[in-house]
């Protein structure tokens, strides 16, 4: 083709199956092991969409928290997802596993949370498959942070993405949790954290529960103490659903990995917590409602 | 101006493929064996970092021979284009058939369009729920692709190898494959015999595809896992 007074041959290499055949042939200097580079690059149509026409509602998940035990870190949420004050979903799941070694639990806007949470395992997956190697805890929780920070125009509009990274550093070995801001700003916690709208109350009860050095199962009591305390101060946390049987998440990340705590064990010690809140405020006579007209007392 | 000289279409193909199987058989081959589990990889590696065999998804392995730097930019091709459509559709929705098809238009499209065809052959195997589940496909330097059962070796002396698997594969797949301790140890007897030397166990590189693992089938196989190499 005479184009431009340059002879340029074009080819196209590999199959167009899909839009995705071009993908093998293509040279591999550009974005490198990153999956969300490549995708930017690629297809950013795929990308969760940066652009948004204002507040709309949308279901926004609740409490989520982390604490540092002896062995490890301590990851858990509630179950509850509202819009507005109504209930938008009773069982969403809030704690989702990175890898093997790490845990994200989300707080906000719900969808763009998820979507973000499923590009972030991508993304760590895809790092470790391409690499041979998985990325360092530090190196997880700052990919973390710049797509926090990717979401900043829609965090501007209402739809805040706010998680919580905790996870096993197996080069200190030790177990560690991140908080972030709108912004993508990181902090490190050296203890504990809360955050969602029901994060401010059970930070109230780590920071009277919490020690340091817990044992796995004293953990997960705090753990257990600290979601059941948000749930009954913050109307949009959700508490042991009893009917139905839902109960938060809870997941300890230790040298041996990622082990959600059985649902059994939670159930537990949600009725022992409840049966010795009962035994201290359940008082027949405290809530005592006077019937008698004005002018009867005499 | 020079005239170029002709060269028959035939000639040049003939050429190419010449060029290609010289630079794979140069190479150290690539075993892949199915055993009761699942899939095994035996190569012979020197390497302890610049692997021959690597996951590519859940279930999908993949395994070259020939020249790193072509089969490597094919793996990392591979990663990319099945992440991609794990991450748009679902991960059910990534299969080896699709990921092979790929790589052999790929590979066709270079040997047909490009001055220098990749001097690399490639696997994609693929656990499925039982033996006769699983996938292999084998695809050469100019695009084609085989689909295969119990075995697959390349690069090397690959006919030699695939005269030793022959005599010596368990008869009567898919209902009897061997162990995966067999498995290992009858790739690792085929290269010593065809090549007459000794291999150290440090000196293979084994993986597995394992159908009893939970979401990421792919394994690798330190020396310590290995089976006793006679």
């Amino acid at each position: 083709m005479f184009y431009g007074g340059r002879w340029t041959i074009f080819w196209r290499m590999g199959l167009d199956d899909q839009g995705f055949g071009d993908v093998i042939g293509r040279p591999l200097y550009g974005p490198g092991s990153s999956f969300s580079d490549f995708l930017s690059g690629h297809s950013p149509e795929i990308l969760p969409r940066m652009d948004s026409k204002g507040p709309a509602p949308i279901p926004e998940g609740t409490t989520v928290l982390a604490l540092r035990y002896a062995e490890g870190v301590i990851i858990a949420g509630d179950r509850r997802a509202t819009e507005g004050f109504q209930i938008a979903h009773r069982s969403i799941e809030k704690v989702f596993a990175a890898d093997d070694m790490s845990a994200v639990a989300i707080a906000g806007a719900a969808g763009p949370a998820i979507e973000m949470v499923r590009l972030f395992q991508t993304e760590l997956e895809h790092y470790e498959k391409v690499e041979g190697d998985r990325l360092t805890l530090e190196g997880k929780a700052n990919k973390l942070s710049q797509m926090i920070r990717a979401n900043l125009p829609m965090a501007v509009q209402g739809m805040v993405v706010v998680p919580l990274f905790a996870g096993y550093d197996e080069a200190r070995e030790m177990g560690r949790l991140f908080k972030y801001d709108v912004t993508g700003g990181r902090y490190e916690e050296d203890d504990y954290h809360a955050t969602g709208s029901g994060g401010k109350d059970a930070r109230s009860s780590l920071k009277k529960r919490w020690k340091a050095d817990l044992t796995r199962e004293a953990a997960v009591k705090v753990a257990i103490e600290a979601l059941f305390d948000a749930a009954d101060e913050d109307v949009g946390t959700g508490g042991p659903d009893l009917v139905r049987g839902i109960f938060p998440t809870v997941a300890a990340i230790s040298a041996a990995g990622m082990q959600e705590i059985h649902e059994d064990e939670v159930r537990t010690l949600f009725e022992e917590l409840i049966a010795d809140r009962s035994i201290e405020l359940r008082r027949p006579e405290s809530h005592p409602v006077d019937l008698r007209r004005p002018g009867d007392e005499r | 101006m020079p005239m170029p000289y002709y060269v028959s279409p035939e000639q040049l193909m003939k050429d190419k493929a010449d060029y290609a199987r010289k630079g794979i058989a140069r190479g150290k081959s690539v075993i892949a064996l199915e055993y009761a589990d699942g899939i095994a990889f035996v190569a012979e590696n020197p390497s302890a970092t610049l692997h021959k065999i690597s996951e590519i998804y859940d279930r999908i392995a993949f395994a070259g021979v020939g020249k790193f730097n072509e089969f490597e930019q094919l793996r990392i091709g591979g990663i990319r284009l099945v992440d991609m459509k794990g991450y748009s559709y679902s991960r059910e929705d990534v299969t080896a058939k699709g990921l092979a098809n790929a790589y052999a238009q790929t590979l066709g499209n270079i040997f047909t369009s490009e001055l220098k065809p990749y001097e690399c052959e490639i696997l994609v195997a693929s656990v499925g729920e039982a033996t006769d589940r699983n996938e292999l496909f084998h695809i050469l330097y100019d695009g084609s692709v085989t689909d295969r059962t119990g075995w697959v070796v390349m690069g090397g002396q690959s006919d030699a190898l695939n005269t030793f698997f022959e005599n010596n594969y368990p008869k009567g797949y898919p209902t009897s494959v061997p162990t995966l301790a067999e498995a290992i140890k009858l790739g690792h007897k085929a290269m010593t015999s065809v090549e007459s030397r000794e291999i150290a166990p440090n000196a293979l590189e084994v993986a597995v595809l394992d159908r009893n693992r939970s979401r990421r089938k792919f394994r690798r196989l330190n020396e310590k896992d290995l089976p006793k190499l006679g």
